[in-house]
């Protein structure tokens, strides 16, 4: 397993993720490269449908990151987020799917260093946990 | 008639002063005397804290500038004449004979190519190239035009050669091209021309000019640089090779005496010097020592990244080590290094490079400019200012703005032009004010039903993306992906040149759909979707793929996967924009009247420059009066008591009509948007307004150490002007201490304000008392500015300075002595005492901060203050549009710089509150009737209450979305189990075409 470079889906939120994420890269911040951000204006436009297409297409990791918690942009979308995650978590269970596999974290605009170790450690969680079921199948 | 306003000098503050004119509907000639906008900051590699490239932050407003419709950018112009008063100048104009047409040439450089004239020191590489006769400025010019040297020019000059003329295939060159005057009616002046760097030749004893590895900290800027000499390779002048070790020289040109040097600080060069080490170490393995007196980072975030650049980059520190001279090996051309080190011992040590961190000076000129312009100038040469009024001259209607006043950094720069903008405005608006008329767009192609034409570009970003990315690997791949009928590398995709190549590619390849890999949509959608518009296609169907912020930076070292990551990402960003469709935004009317929270200088200040030019106000204040922190200050300014400043400018206030003060009240909600807020306060009233500004300030650090409270001896500041004040001071043996509840382990940045006010009322002690032993110890002594003044005269005045180190515990005090440790000394000295003065810093009021900060979801930084959306460029906005910041609730500061920085944030209010609607964003969510089922669950996830139930016809319940009120976040469309819902702009069938693109594909795509 040692040469398992994970595939990360992550979704970041336009106002606090995806800008700490930018702040990272201005800190000049490096981390490892298994992620690909999909940026949506909300933490709460992140259909639920879209993580399960994620894993359905073979993605090894999930990662949702919103505003922390009341400092929303859009009031209380991140709460929202907070309760669909959780709830997929519990179907991604019972699919066989370990739930560690979906984090959802919350980043602010001025956080750049946090985004990094959310990177880094999540890398590490879905390394340690190896590939999708989906693709453990397969083989 | 409506006059226009003048701006004088296209830097970073004549633009940023120039745009919010603009933005205000109010016509600017902008007037530049070089062939390009941008001045010194578009020369510069990176800017500290944020190490953000400077070119990539400033050519956004370049390009805004110059495509501003209601801006005349005058480049090559200088001004002559200045008639008539204020609100009615007139301004004679000298339009130098540029011997190229703006309007033909089309920046291509083949006329440079054929230039038999070579070897002319390029002035924008500060002579370390040379130029031909004929020369664009640099890669990103604006306007990015030719121009033709006269006096050097063979044709010009001898009547030979005209190789140019026969190089240009659009004709553009004309060698009878002639000086002109030209005429400008304008209402205000705003001066913002600059500073020059200080002449290092001074400087005998560096050996600039004799050694050739010994540069100026802007010429290094320019080796460091991409678009550099040496394209972005560190190298040693004298064998082009890396450097292994390099020195930093501070304050070269400035703090001292000698002939020819400065007595000010220069105020930016301790922090640019750590910046230029900490971009070095990221260029290879390199050791840096930085020799300097005292550091002084005094500014937002600067103690931490000076913190940063010691400990986690490995820079040396040489605290209280000014060199005394630099010595050559006439072999090897190294450097010798000879300075005092912490023991005091001499030592000479040898480096490849010495950077000399050179000081700021007045513009070349600048007497003349002033005598032109009937202004005057301070004691140093740069433009007179006073602490009160900060941004006049002393001619009325003329302002100033950016280092032209004094040695300053690039935020407070922004934000003061930002003020001036708000000045030089008032004049201009008055009842027969007449706004500038639209811009108008070419009509926007149509669409609908057309397969997908898609235009690529892909920027190298100088070396930030294409030293890590194979860029032109990268742009061939996507001609291989569907709907891409271009693709293509572009320098700086951000230029004038290639966002102009981008509106014609669409006319000329029938793009529908364009894509540009670059940096962070956060700062440049904007402008690639202004070239779309340009370019006659709506702005909805570009989008962006973020390669270097998300990809080339944070994976440095890793060149094929980060390679791969930007194909990945690129393809994703290709695949939504396939699916993108043509949006319209709605209007939405604005209240036009606005709120100031905190009833401080700052907040004054900045609601009377709202109300100059005819706007409402409301000034909330918790306290029962107006004043602020300022009310317990007791010295003066300019010759000028603080409390007799506040006391009319509180009258000025209360006497101002459209000025409504909320006294003895806090904020209960502020519930809106961007042009329609309501203003809930805790005694009932409700105001709308378009526009908010918190102007909360801070608080005096409230000392536990030294038995403060409990002890009489000991004091603060506050404590001790009071009695200096009331005559009651009389302490024989005072010492102060400095950075107290400042620069230790619980709060870690520098109040920035406290050394001057130590070295003020030190200076007031030995002046009624020279007998008194007054003693100040201290980590570092940060007079920016024309503060060293103090600190020159504290010394002359006898006070004695004891230097401890700066990781040291605090000095120990048994009730009457203070002992201390002296640095220059180096042994423990024993100070008695009978007054202690604690040199307290200044508290952010961090959970006051927070509750206002929720209300209007804004960010707060890890010191407790608010956090700007943009530290360098956006210093007074908050990413939550039509909410301000200034004064001390943004950082500490002086009363000078709050109330400049209030003009700024006024600037900025009345951007949104001077027009009566804005279009709103189009990606607002939308309901398809055809699918919703009428259960609500949207309605209860709105928390804008956007979306309402609306009875049919038939008795069934369609959802319905205002899209004046909805803000775009998309939680209805996650909740809808219909899927009914949906956002405009992030579409579901949108986002999963980029979970597709992603995840189908092979990483890297092959």
């Amino acid at each position: 397993m040692a040469d398992f470079e994970p595939r990360i889906v992550t979704f970041c939120c336009n106002w606090c993720s995806y800008a700490g994420a930018d702040g990272a890269g201005v800190a000049r911040l490096q981390m490892p490269t298994n992620f690909r951000i999909i940026r949506t204006m909300c933490s709460a436009r992140v259909d639920p449908e879209f993580v399960l297409r994620a894993f359905s297409k073979g993605a090894d990791g999930v990662m949702v990151l919103g505003c922390h918690p009341a400092d929303c942009h859009y009031i209380g979308g991140n709460y929202r987020a907070r309760r669909r995650i959780a709830l997929l978590r519990m179907i991604l269970e019972q699919y066989g799917f370990d739930p560690k596999r979906l984090k959802l974290e919350w980043v602010s605009a001025s956080e750049g260093e946090k985004f990094q170790t959310t990177v880094v450690n999540f890398v590490e969680t879905i390394k340690e946990l190896g590939p999708t079921p989906l693709k453990k199948e397969a083989n | 008639m409506t006059k226009s306003a003048l701006v004088i000098g296209g830097g970073i503050a004549g633009i940023q002063a120039s745009l919010d004119l603009a933005d205000r509907d109010i016509h600017v000639y902008l007037v530049e005397k070089d062939p390009t906008i941008g001045g010194i900051m578009c020369r510069l590699d990176k800017t500290f804290p944020t190490n953000d490239c400077s070119a990539c932050i400033l050519s956004p407003k370049m390009a805004d500038c110059n495509g501003h419709p209601n801006i005349d950018v005058l480049t090559y112009h200088e001004v002559q004449k200045v008639e008539g008063e204020a609100g009615n100048f007139k301004v004679t104009v000298l339009k130098k004979a540029r011997y190229v047409n703006p309007k033909e040439c089309t920046g291509c450089g083949d006329c440079m190519a054929k230039c038999p004239v070579k070897n002319i020191p390029d002035k924008y590489e500060f002579g370390l190239t040379n130029r031909k006769a004929i020369y664009i400025p640099h890669a990103q010019a604006v306007p990015r035009v030719a121009v033709i040297d006269s006096t050097v020019c063979m044709k010009l000059t001898k009547d030979k050669c005209g190789n140019c003329f026969k190089a240009c295939g659009k004709g553009a060159i004309h060698y009878d091209d002639k000086d002109e005057l030209i005429t400008l009616d304008v209402g205000s002046i705003i001066a913002a021309t600059g500073f020059k760097v200080w002449d290092a030749n001074v400087a005998t004893e560096y050996g600039y000019g004799r050694f050739q590895n010994v540069v100026t900290a802007i010429e290094y800027e320019r080796i460091m640089c991409a678009s550099g000499p040496h394209r972005g390779h560190i190298v040693c002048p004298s064998n082009g090779e890396a450097p292994k070790k390099i020195a930093y020289i501070q304050c070269c040109g400035s703090r001292s005496q000698k002939k020819g040097w400065k007595k000010y600080c220069s105020s930016v060069c301790c922090m640019y010097a750590t910046k230029q080490a900490m971009i070095t170490k990221e260029h290879g393995d390199v050791q840096e020592d930085i020799f300097f007196m005292d550091i002084r980072s005094y500014g937002k975030e600067f103690e931490a990244y000076i913190e940063r650049g010691q400990k986690e980059y490995g820079i040396n520190m040489h605290r209280g080590a000014r060199v005394s001279n630099i010595e050559e090996d006439p072999v090897t051309k190294k450097l010798i290094i000879n300075y005092t080190d912490d023991k005091n011992d001499g030592v000479s040590e040898e480096f490849d490079m010495a950077v000399l961190s050179i000081g700021l000076t007045p513009p070349d000129g600048a007497e003349e400019f002033a005598k032109t312009l009937g202004i005057e100038l301070n004691e140093y040469g740069f433009c007179k200012t006073t602490v009160f009024h900060p941004l006049e001259t002393t001619r009325p209607g003329i302002f100033v703005t950016g280092a032209f006043a004094a040695p300053k950094d690039i935020p407070t720069s922004v934000a003061e032009a930002c003020g001036s903008s708000a000045k030089a405005g008032a004049w201009i608006v008055g009842k027969d004010f007449e706004p500038c008329a639209p811009k108008v767009y070419p009509a926007e192609k149509d669409v609908e039903g057309k397969e997908p034409r898609v235009g690529v570009w892909v920027c190298h970003c100088g070396i930030n993306i294409g030293s890590v990315v194979d860029v032109p690997a990268v742009a061939e791949y996507a001609k291989t992906l569907p709907g891409v009928v271009m693709s293509t590398e572009s320098q700086y995709a951000c230029a004038q040149d290639c966002l102009e190549a981008i509106s014609k590619a669409i006319q000329e390849n029938d793009l529908n759909r364009v894509v540009v890999a670059s940096c962070t949509p956060r700062t440049h959608e904007p402008l690639f979707r202004e070239a779309c518009r340009n370019g006659g296609l709506n702005k909805y169907l570009f989008n962006m793929a973020n390669i270097r912020d998300q990809c080339s930076w944070i994976h440095m070292h890793a060149h094929e996967e980060a390679t791969a990551k930007a194909k990945d990402l690129l393809r994703m960003a290709i695949a939504k924009a396939c699916l993108l469709e043509p949006l319209e935004g709605s209007e939405i009317p604005v209240t036009q009247a606005a709120a100031v929270i905190g009833g401080g200088i700052t907040g004054m200040n900045a609601a009377l420059d709202i109300a100059a030019q005819g706007y409402p106000v409301h000034i909330v204040e918790r306290e029962k009066e107006l004043g602020g922190f300022a009310r317990n200050f007791n010295f003066k300014e300019d010759g000028v008591a603080v409390a007799d400043y506040l006391a009319d400018l509180i009258k000025k206030v209360n006497d101002e009509k459209l000025i409504t003060v909320h006294t003895g009240v806090t904020v209960k909600d502020i519930p809106g948007f961007k042009g329609n807020f309501e203003l809930q306060l805790s005694d009932g009233t409700k105001a709308p307004i378009g526009a908010v500004l918190f102007a909360v300030g801070a608080a005096q650090y409230q000392p536990t150490e030294y038995n403060y409270g409990k002890d009489a001896k000991v004091v603060t500041q506050i404590d001790l002007e009071k009695k200096i004040e009331d005559g009651s001071f009389n302490g024989k043996d005072v010492a102060f201490i400095s950075c107290i509840g400042s620069r230790n382990d619980k709060v870690h940045y520098c109040s920035r304000v406290c050394c001057a006010s130590m070295l003020r009322n030190a200076i007031k002690i030995k002046m009624k008392d020279p007998t008194a032993n007054v003693t100040i110890i201290h980590k570092d002594i940060r007079t920016y500015g024309y503060r060293e003044e103090l600190y020159l005269k504290a010394c002359q005045a006898g006070v004695r300075f004891f230097r401890y180190p700066v990781e040291n515990e605090l000095p120990a005090y048994d009730g009457n002595v203070v002992k201390a440790y002296d640095a220059t000394l180096g042994e423990e000295l024993e100070v008695p005492v009978d007054t202690l003065v604690l040199a307290t810093g200044i508290a952010p009021l961090r959970e006051e901060k927070e509750e206002l900060a929720k209300m209007v979801k804004v960010p707060i930084s890890k010191d407790g203050f608010y956090f700007e959306a943009h530290q360098k460029l956006r210093p007074v906005d908050f990413a939550t549009e039509g909410v301000y910041v200034a004064g001390a609730a943004h950082w500490p500061k002086f009363m000078d710089e709050c109330i400049a920085q209030a003009s700024g944030a006024a600037s900025r209010m009345l951007t949104v509150i001077s027009k009566s609607k804005y279009v709103s964003e189009g990606i607002v969510a939308t309901s398809n009737p055809a699918r919703c089922d009428g259960c609500g669950v949207c309605v209860g996830c709105c928390d804008y209450n956007a979306i309402s139930l609306v009875e049919q016809p038939n008795g069934a319940f369609k959802s319905f979305v205002n899209a004046g009120l909805c803000k775009g976040c998309g939680s209805c469309v996650a909740s809808c189990p219909a899927g009914a819902m949906e956002q405009r702009g992030f579409r579901n069938k949108q986002i999963c075409a980029e979970i597709d693109a992603c995840l189908d594909f092979p990483v890297g795509g092959q």
